[in-house]
């Protein structure tokens, strides 16, 4: 058994100041396999794999090679060994071709001047050996993020690795690039070589993974084969306790108007119309879900909303108060909650305390403040009781929202949205880049805040989220509504509209 | 340790955020140590170029302590007895003078630079105090003296605020950037003032045509000395102003409302908009109060022993003091208690390596002063490259504890 193993790490510890990140953590991977290493963010994936690919020296254990003892004092010697890896980030050079960034460093030479050909004719049989249709004379700034992703993963096997790490891959890609990268890694296993696939994602894993390695808080929680594995058994060992993927909730009960959208046009800051006639409603007791591929007007649509930018033309009324060409201020006192999409670069401050992030929309009303003069004391009490409510973890009121973990984060400012009492609430990608137990946690307040009676505007890119949360399902396209759904509909019908599909539905 | 797909980490969402926040990051993680280290470090070169340009160890040694007794701190170890405790007392009266305006200067860049600005406007926003401020010392003769004094700071202070303004209402409006623009209007309110006190300006003299230079502020709109022997530019009571500004200019940040807006649209304008701030109302605000700072250090300059503006010979249009407030800021972290202590190293830097060195007995009077040059611009070179050598010492910690991106590019890069 012993002699496929490819890899085999034993009892390895690594430790930072204050924080056991990898404890006594075993991982093996056989030849030729696909192995999911599966955990929550900070559960120590992203160390193990630095230990294997040599940026960290572990603190105890053993990692062998093809059987072979190694120990490794950088990146250089792992590649050296055959271990290629994938990070989240990408790191190539946009002014230069897909050929000169695979061969930076070790590039072929005629005479003393690069061999540009030769280059190009190697990348060539490379991408058409493993099927990574990729233009080798094309500059990087002209490609794709999935194609980018195709150049790093090109630039390990130029380098001769065996053993792919891939981490969170998908991450950045669109469903469908997502899709090409699955049938990537299928053909390089069937040449072969063996894939360490990082992920918090289940279903991919249980689609891509031929066995799966469960970390939690630094500790390898079981070994699994993907076939017998459900989401489920995997959640519960990811997160340590039975989580529910499937939100509960009882049928709605719909009430007034609380948020209307009446013909609406918006054009994004370049001056293009990104919406182009929407018109809807929320009622109170409801959640509409918006659905759609990414930039096809949700951003726009829920900036004009909220007094973000400017409307072109038509209506937007919140809770019966008509407010067209409204600031963000006169949205938000109409009774608007917002969860923005990016929290980092707009639902917070950063730099700014828990505290003073709570205060963000209302540090100019009472309690907070009075003619003009904050006190900050009260702002403090009341994030307190937040914290408590909404089980932010990781810091107390004085804490700075940029030290908090992106599910705290998102808590803290789901906690300042909902504290408000809006009468509607716009949930913009709520869970985006969150780990199970903190999309859990959402998804059932988003649902308890629909049974409080608030209108609420979901719009996510994660077709499964819309499906399971939403009451009322609207497809965008190209800045129109292509399709409205209220009762069962299946996910690909609903797939279909989001690609543009209405002229094909309605045929 | 990893992070989520589409979210970057805190610290790299950080390096790509506004000045301030990155400003901030820095200098939080670098903590009071780099400050000091910053200062100790441009005294430790400025010695070494001192000894190997004087082939004297020595004589370097020597300069030093002429610099220390040129600033007045030594008072403090005799405050009572004898002649130095006079002329110490009188060294360090000046240098506090000096302070009293580093202050205001440096409270004027700090102040926009915490709403995500760069003010390089001090000094010209500092002589718009000066000349507003012997406008109104000169005329208006025979008012209620402390009404005289009030209206004229009042008034130096507002005209500095609506010049400094003007860059705000720019950046808001056509987006122009503001160090651009404050560099202009320092410009404009040099030639400005050199057209009304000059030759047949409206400002000029009454006296003396062929002189360029204006009329002495009426006895009654000067400040008062309260320190120091009498006939002599003594210290006057503007120091106090100063330490009342540092306590306004903390609370203003961190107890108002305004303050809130400002350090919010200073650390992320994406998230102040979001939040409802009307950013570009901050920017021309805070960039108004940063002029009222600089303007007020104007106004007590003028009426506080100056009493005249004069171009040319006096050094006051030529002085750094506006400039220098960017040091002193950025020595100071941008907060009230760094930034009284900036304005104080430097008060006294300025001060004592002008008087202490000037006398000439350690080296000669010519060289002399170019040590001072040197000695300030090493310690200015040294408060910038702090920023640097906190780049470094992050960089080497975010080596060490967790290397994303950046630094596995540069252990793959070789490869």
């Amino acid at each position: 058994m012993s002699d496929d193993l490819v890899l085999e790490m034993r009892d390895i510890r690594k430790e930072f100041p204050g924080v056991v990140a990898n404890d006594e953590v075993s991982f093996e991977v056989r030849r030729g396999e696909v192995h999911a290493l599966l955990g929550e963010n900070g559960a120590g994936k992203s160390t193990l794999m630095n230990i294997l690919y040599g940026l960290y020296r572990p603190d105890g254990g053993e990692i062998r090679l093809n059987g072979k003892p190694v120990s490794f004092s950088s990146a250089r010697d792992a590649i050296q060994a055959g271990i290629g890896m994938v990070h989240q980030h990408f790191m190539l050079i946009p002014v230069m071709t897909v050929a000169e960034n695979i061969v930076l460093g070790i590039e072929p030479h005629s005479g003393l001047l690069l061999d540009e050909s030769g280059a190009e004719q190697r990348v060539r049989e490379l991408s058409e050996r493993f099927g990574l249709a990729v233009d080798p004379t094309a500059l990087i700034s002209d490609i794709t993020v999935g194609q980018e992703q195709r150049v790093e993963i090109l630039k390990a096997l130029y380098r001769g690795a065996d053993l792919l790490i891939l981490d969170e891959p998908t991450a950045v890609l669109t469903p469908q690039e997502a899709g090409e990268l699955f049938e990537i890694v299928r053909s390089l296993q069937a040449d072969g070589k063996s894939i360490i696939f990082i992920s918090h994602k289940l279903n991919e894993v249980l689609e891509i993974a031929d066995r799966i390695t469960v970390l939690r808080r630094g500790r390898t929680i079981e070994t699994v084969p993907a076939q017998g594995a459900t989401e489920e058994s995997l959640a519960r060992a990811m997160v340590g306790r039975d989580v529910l993927l499937r939100v509960e909730k009882k049928p709605a009960e719909a009430g007034d108007v609380l948020l209307a959208v009446q013909d609406l046009h918006v054009s994004d800051d370049r001056g293009i119309e990104k919406v182009r006639g929407i018109s809807f409603d929320v009622r109170a007791g409801e959640i509409v879900g918006i659905a759609g591929v990414d930039g096809n007007g949700q951003t726009e649509l829920i900036d004009a909303i909220c007094g973000l930018q400017k409307i072109e033309s038509g209506t937007v009324t919140i809770g019966g108060r008509k407010l067209t060409h409204a600031s963000a201020r006169a949205a938000l006192d109409a009774g608007i909650g917002h969860i923005p999409e990016d929290r980092q670069r707009r639902g917070l401050v950063l730099e700014f305390s828990i505290a003073e992030n709570i205060a963000l929309h209302d540090y100019a009303k009472p309690p907070d403040a009075k003619w003009g003069w904050l006190f900050p004391a009260r702002m403090v009490q009341r994030a307190r009781t937040l914290i408590r409510e909404f089980d932010v973890r990781g810091g107390g009121p004085y804490t700075r929202a940029g030290g908090l973990s992106g599910g705290n984060q998102q808590k803290v400012v789901a906690a300042r949205e909902i504290d408000r009492d809006p009468s509607a609430l716009i949930a913009a990608q709520p869970t985006r880049g969150l780990d199970v137990g903190a999309i859990e946690y959402l998804h059932r307040r988003l649902v308890a805040e629909r049974d409080e009676g608030r209108a609420i505007l979901l719009v996510s890119l994660e077709l499964e989220e819309i499906m399971s949360l939403s009451d009322r399902i609207l497809v965008i396209y190209e800045g129109e509504i292509v399709g409205d759904h209220t009762g069962d509909v299946s996910e690909e019908q609903i797939g279909l509209e989001m690609l543009g599909g209405k002229e094909r539905a309605a045929a | 340790m990893s992070d989520p797909g589409p979210t970057p980490s805190p610290e790299q969402s950080a390096e790509t955020g506004t000045l301030a926040a990155r400003l901030a990051l820095k200098q939080r993680a670098g903590g009071i140590i780099v400050p000091i280290v910053t200062v100790l470090f441009a005294f430790v070169m400025s010695f070494i170029v001192l000894a190997a340009t004087q082939r004297s160890f020595h004589t370097a040694l020597l300069a030093f302590k002429e610099i220390f007794e040129g600033t007045g701190l030594n008072w403090i170890f005799h405050p009572t007895t004898n002649l130095i405790t006079s002329i110490a007392a009188y060294n360090l009266s000046q240098t506090l003078l000096e302070t009293t305006t580093l202050i205001l200067t440096g409270l004027a860049v700090a102040f926009a630079f915490r709403c995500g600005m760069f003010n390089i406007g001090g000094q010209g926003q500092y002589l718009v105090g000066l000349i507003i401020a012997n406008w109104v010392g000169v005329d208006f003769a025979g008012l209620n003296s402390f009404v005289h004094i009030l209206l004229a700071i009042s008034a130096g202070t507002l005209a500095a605020a609506a010049w400094a303004g003007i860059a705000g209402v720019l950046k808001a409006t056509v987006g122009a950037h503001e160090v651009i623009t404050t560099i202009m209007l320092n410009w404009i309110a040099f030639w400005f003032g050199e057209w009304l006190f000059g030759a047949g300006g409206p400002l000029q003299n009454s006296t003396d045509a062929s002189n360029p230079v204006s009329n002495q502020v009426s006895p009654g709109a000067r400040l008062p000395d309260f320190w120091g022997p009498q006939g002599f530019q003594g210290l006057h009571i503007g120091i106090f102003i100063a330490l009342a500004a540092l306590v306004v200019f903390w609370a203003l940040l961190n107890r108002t409302t305004l303050g809130y807006e400002v350090r919010a649209v200073g650390f992320n304008p994406d998230a102040a908009a979001y939040g409802g701030i009307n950013v570009k109302k901050n920017f021309i605000r805070a960039m108004a109060i940063s002029g009222a700072f600089a303007g007020l250090a104007g106004a007590l300059d003028m009426l506080g022993g100056t009493t005249n503006y004069q171009f040319g010979q006096l050094d006051i249009p030529f002085s750094q003091v506006g400039f220098l407030g960017i040091a002193v800021a950025l020595l100071g972290r941008n907060t009230a208690v760094g930034t009284l202590f900036g304005a104080l190293l430097f008060g006294a830097l300025l001060y004592g390596t002008n008087h202490g060195l000037g006398s000439g007995s350690v080296i000669q009077p010519e060289l002399a002063g170019n040590l001072t040059y040197i000695i300030q611009g090493l310690v200015v070179l040294f408060v910038g490259a702090d920023i640097l050598i906190l780049y470094v010492w992050n960089s080497r910690k975010r080596l060490r504890r967790k290397p994303p991106a950046k630094s596995t590019k540069a252990a793959q890069a070789p490869a």
